[in-house]
């Protein structure tokens, strides 16, 4: 177990140190940084300029040097628009973010977990449609789309919820299911799938053989196992949810990091640009290693792996 | 077969099977996978079921509790009388409820596969105990300590450190006799064992075999042994079953029927077994290959492939009959014994 938690945190920190220098290098790679971030009409003097105050005339090694050590203590320069240090603006961000993306997550497992063991269950029933359906609806629906159809049905139309901000729980509901309804989906189809197959193992077979009563069997025998697979896909779904949240967060002006990245792309801002890539793939690295670690205590056959 | 020789002749069958029919609906058309099998069980004593893969032994015998998959499986018809010391009902008219009564309480399973029959992610002491609270009144320590003692039974060492290991951490063997402790947990009347032994290696075989006679003997539990493997057959069952194209062919005690097959696939089977003693330069088969069972059977399902078949044989299904030795019957148009087609009654 040790050995197994200890490789996986080196992995996350290998990828993490990837991650940097991917940033780093990106920016780099048409030539001109300095050219690049500043708007096209700009004058040679002010590009010049910008050059020198952001470091960008200094050798490259110089300026990996000066990347990295900034990077390690969450210093990625200072945002061009809003004039702050582009991590803080991040971090300010997180909350916003993070009670959106948990939002639809729990929207999606609530919704997709209970649906997909009914069809799994209960294979060409008329539930099994309904879940089969759903679960296809979910996959192919864009969420802008649903977004816009949420707000003129729920908002416009009912005046149920309010068409955009962060204003307490009523203002989290339409922007936590446009979020969340792909996952929903995706998580359908998958729990579906898996009960359906899991019920066909011969440990499955065992069980009903011991006289177990079908609930015991579902919740001890099948459940468990569908767990495992349905960790796996949480886990990069969660990472998805923070990058497919630009949209949703756009539409709903919802104040966090996906609506920030839309403003720092239109306004050039790199630096800032820069900060919520690398917390971006920083938290998709922690989702990651979160769910090794939520295998290891579900699978005994890792835990114990040697 | 109201004459079969069984251990305890004064004993009425604890298990009496009566034409049972089980049919598959598939996308391919209805596969006729048992058709009409009867047959008895007696207490304490060992039946071997022998047949090749789609006989319908397995088939024939997971029905009975309905542990084959439905749809799309489904039963037709056909009774199971189940007559114990406390319960007289018939098997297949069960509800769900008291189906559940019966599985793992007073007839236990062992499956072919040990590595995929346990549950990865619950320790196995968890998995025995599981049956000791559904059917028996032993709770939490006292529960665990029940299960302590069977693992001991069922020759697995340190069981009181190994309750709390994961099926991984055990071989072929050792998982095996963790299934033979779930099968007897709850001191069942028969035990259902699905070719057990089938997917270990030889020397555990011989074990897996010991380990069942004797408990059999020890506890006075009726066994059904489905096997493909006569050698195995040979050395636990005390009467022997055969089955073809999901009918029984050929039943009787173990060493009359194998001394003297009556049924034209028995001899085949016998015939294609290779002797140590003696210098094998080819090995023997039966030619042809097993039935479809697409249709339902309305001739002897052996006569494609039968040496001895003739016109009845392709007109009318023989049924199971007695053939002199007391308790041997089988399922033939022809007589072997006296070398010419058997009078048949029209």
């Amino acid at each position: 177990m040790q050995r197994y938690l200890l490789s996986r945190l080196i992995q996350s920190v290998v990828l993490m140190i990837g991650v940097l220098v991917l940033v780093f290098f990106i920016v780099r790679l048409t030539g001109d940084p300095a050219r690049l971030m500043m708007p096209r009409d700009a004058s040679p003097e002010n590009i010049q300029a910008f050059r020198e105050a952001m470091g960008f005339d200094a050798p490259l090694h110089v300026q990996f040097f000066n990347y990295m050590r900034g990077a390690l203590t969450g210093d990625f320069g200072r945002s061009l628009h809003y004039r702050a240090p582009a991590m803080s603006l991040v971090v300010e961000r997180i909350p916003a973010t993070l009670e959106l993306a948990l939002a639809a997550l729990f929207f999606a497992l609530v919704v997709s977990i209970p649906l997909g063991i009914i069809g799994g269950t209960r294979p060409g029933s008329i539930w099994d449609t309904l879940c089969r359906g759903i679960g296809l609806i979910g996959q192919t629906v864009p969420n802008f789309w649903l977004a816009l159809m949420l707000i003129v049905f729920f908002s416009v139309e009912l005046r149920w919820f309010p068409t955009f901000g962060r204003d307490g729980l009523r203002s989290l509901v339409l922007p936590a299911i446009a979020l969340g309804f792909f996952p929903l989906g995706k998580f359908t189809r998958l729990v579906r799938a898996s009960v359906l197959e899991i019920r066909n193992e011969d440990y499955i077979r065992t069980a009903y053989s011991k006289g177990l009563l079908e609930q015991h069997i579902l919740t001890r025998h099948i459940f468990r196992n569908v767990a495992i697979t349905l960790v796996s896909i949480v886990g990069v779904q969660f990472g998805y949810m923070l990058g497919g949240s630009i949209y949703i967060e756009s539409i709903f002006a919802w104040p966090g990091i996906g609506r920030m990245v839309n403003e720092a792309v239109q306004a050039r801002d790199f630096p800032l640009v820069q900060a919520i890539a690398v917390f971006t793939a920083g938290f998709v690295v922690l989702l990651n290693l979160l769910t090794d670690i939520a295998y290891a205590v579900i699978d005994p056959r890792i835990r114990y792996e040697n | 077969m109201n004459s079969n020789v069984n251990s305890n002749k004064n004993d009425k069958p604890i298990l009496e099977v009566r034409d049972l029919h089980v049919r598959f609906d598939t996308v391919d058309g209805v596969i006729y996978a048992v058709n009409g099998v009867s047959f008895d069980l007696y207490p304490g004593e060992t039946l071997g079921v022998v047949g090749e893969s789609g006989s319908g032994k397995s088939v024939t015998m997971m029905s009975l509790l309905r542990l084959i998959p439905e749809p799309p499986g489904r039963i037709v018809s056909g009774t199971a009388r189940f007559r114990s010391r406390e319960d007289d009902l018939d098997l297949l008219q069960l509800n769900m409820r008291q189906r559940a009564k019966i599985r793992g309480n007073r007839i236990g399973f062992i499956f072919q596969d040990p590595m995929s029959s346990l549950n990865p992610l619950i320790t196995i002491g968890e998995q025995i105990k599981e049956s000791l609270e559904r059917h028996t009144k032993w709770r939490g320590p006292e529960a665990r300590q029940r299960v302590v003692e069977l693992l001991e039974h069922v020759g697995i060492p340190d069981p009181d450190a190994r309750y709390g290991n994961y099926p991984h951490q055990f071989s072929g063997g050792m998982r095996q006799r963790v299934m033979i402790a779930i099968a007897i947990a709850c001191d069942p009347d028969i035990i259902i064992a699905d070719e057990p032994t089938t997917a270990l290696d030889v020397t555990v075989q011989a074990q897996i075999v010991d380990l069942t006679r004797r408990l059999s003997e020890e506890l006075g539990i009726a066994v059904i042994w489905i096997s493909h493997d006569l050698g195995v057959v040979a050395g636990i069952a005390e009467r022997v079953m055969v089955m073809y194209g999901g009918t029984v062919v050929e039943t009787g005690v173990v060493d009359d029927l194998y001394a003297h097959p009556r049924h034209p696939y028995t001899v085949g089977l016998l015939g294609a077994l290779p002797k140590l003693h003696e210098n094998v330069p080819e090995l023997v088969n039966i030619s042809g290959t097993p039935p479809s069972l697409f249709a339902a059977p309305s001739r002897c399902p052996f006569e494609p492939r039968c040496p001895w078949a003739f016109k009845t044989c392709r007109e009318r299904r023989p049924a199971l009959e007695s053939v002199q030795r007391d308790g041997h019957f089988s399922a033939c148009w022809y007589d072997m014994e006296k070398d010419k087609p058997r009078e048949v009654r029209r």
